[in-house]
């Protein structure tokens, strides 16, 4: 498996804080990539500086590299609205839009200047298939998102988020708002679009690392602990605060 | 158990209440019910319908119904992109909060500034140092500024009301601020930014202060583009002038009557705008 994202001695700062430190890593393609670790570690800060959500908060500051394909993405020349459609992102509470399912879903292909109603169709109902929830909403796709439960409202960002055929698909703690259920069908779909789509999911539920990622990194005061196999990171850490951690020391 | 001194205390405070509750309901009711009387009588379908004429002693308040509406139209175009386009930098775009804190207070110490220094102003700079002369335009721009402050702050207000949350997403689909702003924040607070406009309707329909200085007080029947460069009377204008220099209280009930229902009108819309946004929200 090639790596798709790298960075490199990573720095940020929100004001005077240092909230992440020096992080290096590299993520490969077509897997599931966990971050975990306790509250404030930076792990969601980190894995907003991968499509550079943090750019719209005004006090951050960042150095290093992160690396896509091969190429910067804080470089000056970098289009941050095409990184944003190839680095798609999932929220950790559901946030459709209050428009239709159907407008929900063809919002980011409109963005990105498809207005052909055939073409847009199609889409819809690929994302939605994807997404494993097209059975439940078909009929309804002309209905307000905001009706739907909680569940469905994140199968349906994941949806949106896969209207516009991004490669790496960031999920900041999709599950923490959702019920077992929910959860469960989440995890089911996330290990299903990892043969099409690298995902890189913060979570804070460490069996969701342990049933779903291929990788772990575990964050800790805004530094890379440990990162590897997650196999091997939840059985042999070679990091003593790793272990504490999984062990349920501290959190 | 409530000892007697108790009971007392509170049997007094509820009739205290109760006293004051009704006093306020009754001023109103008496307030309303004491123009109605007087005016609606006086209203007729000539009166709404003529100009005033020496000639023939008939007095009618047509060109000051049309001046009316022409400076709530002049206004209003100049006024919504105006306050909404600053809403939606400073909201959305500004960097430097302090200068934008700055800014809000400022807007809202002018909005408590007493309007007839507004029309101070307007006269000075508009019809004098423009030289739009007394005329509608010169009360319409004075109106402008004056309802600015409203404006931009509602739809400050409103545009916060639209979750950080919707915009995130969109960010996250690759979506341009701009883009952003007209497809999700925009709608999401639309209601907001109707409201306001409407409830500045109502206050440039109330406004007399500001318009005695810049308006003038002509009651000639004009078309809309004449009648913005010509002087004229609006409706609280012409009710002063009927009542104060005319003696005619008959008159100034009568539009004292039709302002009153208008501003119930206004009223009735913005609440039914914001409920008929609420009702699509929860859908």
């Amino acid at each position: 498996m090639s790596d798709i994202m790298t960075a490199k001695n990573l720095n940020l700062w929100y004001g005077e804080t240092h909230a992440l430190k020096n992080v290096n890593i590299t993520i490969p393609e077509k897997s599931i990539t966990a971050f975990i670790g306790p509250s404030g570690c930076g792990k969601s800060t980190f894995l907003k500086t991968l499509n550079r959500m943090n750019d719209l908060i005004p006090s951050v500051k960042i150095t290093g590299e992160v690396c896509y394909n091969g190429q910067n993405i804080y470089d000056n020349s970098v289009d941050v609205n095409e990184l944003r459609r190839e680095i798609g992102m999932v929220f950790q509470k559901p946030n459709p839009f209050p428009m239709s399912i159907y407008d929900n879903i063809a919002y980011g292909p409109r963005t990105h200047g498809i207005k052909s109603k055939v073409k847009l169709d199609e889409i819809v109902e690929q994302s939605l298939r994807d997404a494993a929830i097209w059975d439940e909403v078909k009929d309804r796709l002309k209905k307000n998102a905001l009706g739907m439960s909680g569940g469905q409202q994140q199968r349906l960002c994941i949806a949106r988020a896969l209207a516009v055929k991004p490669k790496i698909l960031l999920m900041d703690e999709p599950t923490s708002a959702l019920d077992p259920i929910s959860t469960s069908r989440i995890e089911e779909l996330a290990i299903e679009l990892k043969k099409c789509y690298t995902i890189v999911i913060v979570t804070h539920n460490m069996q969701q690392a342990v049933r779903i990622s291929d990788n772990t990194a575990f964050f800790l005061l805004g530094e890379l602990i440990e990162y590897g196999e997650t196999e091997k990171l939840f059985s042999q850490p070679t990091d003593k605060r790793t272990e504490d951690y999984i062990t349920g020391r501290f959190g | 158990m409530l000892s007697k001194k108790r009971k007392a205390y509170m049997v007094g405070m509820k009739a205290a209440m109760y006293l004051s509750t009704g006093l306020t309901a009754a001023l109103v009711i008496f307030l309303v019910a004491y123009v109605f009387i007087k005016g609606i009588p006086h209203i007729s379908w000539e009166l709404l319908s003529t100009k005033p004429s020496y000639i023939s002693g008939r007095i009618g308040i047509l060109p000051d119904i049309l001046n009316t509406l022409y400076i709530v139209l002049a206004t209003l175009i100049f006024v919504i992109p105006l306050g909404v386009g600053a809403a939606i930098y400073l909201t959305e775009y500004a960097k430097n909060k302090k200068l934008v804190g700055m800014i809000e207070y400022a807007a809202e110490t002018l909005s408590g500034i007493p309007s007839i220094i507004y029309g101070l102003v307007g006269m000075l700079f508009f019809c004098q140092f423009l030289g739009f002369k007394t005329s509608l335009l010169a009360g319409s721009l004075t109106l402008v500024i004056m309802n600015l402050p409203t404006v931009m702050r509602t739809t400050q207000e409103s545009l916060k009301t639209v979750p950080q949350s919707y915009r995130d997403g969109a960010f996250g689909l690759g979506a341009g601020k701009w883009r952003v702003i007209r497809t999700v924040v925009l709608p999401g607070c639309v209601d907001g930014v109707i409201t306001g406009c409407i409830l500045s309707i109502g206050r440039i329909l109330g406004e007399s202060a500001a318009l005695l200085f810049t308006a003038g007080f002509a009651h000639a029947l004009n078309g809309i583009f004449e009648g913005l460069t010509s002087p004229g009377a609006s409706l609280t204008v012409a009710l002063y002038v009927y009542a104060k220099e005319q003696g005619e209280f008959g008159v100034a009930f009568a539009i004292a009557a039709i302002l009153m229902i208008l501003t119930l009108l206004i009223n009735l819309s913005a609440t039914l705008v914001s409920k008929h946004f609420a009702k699509k929200r929860e859908l």
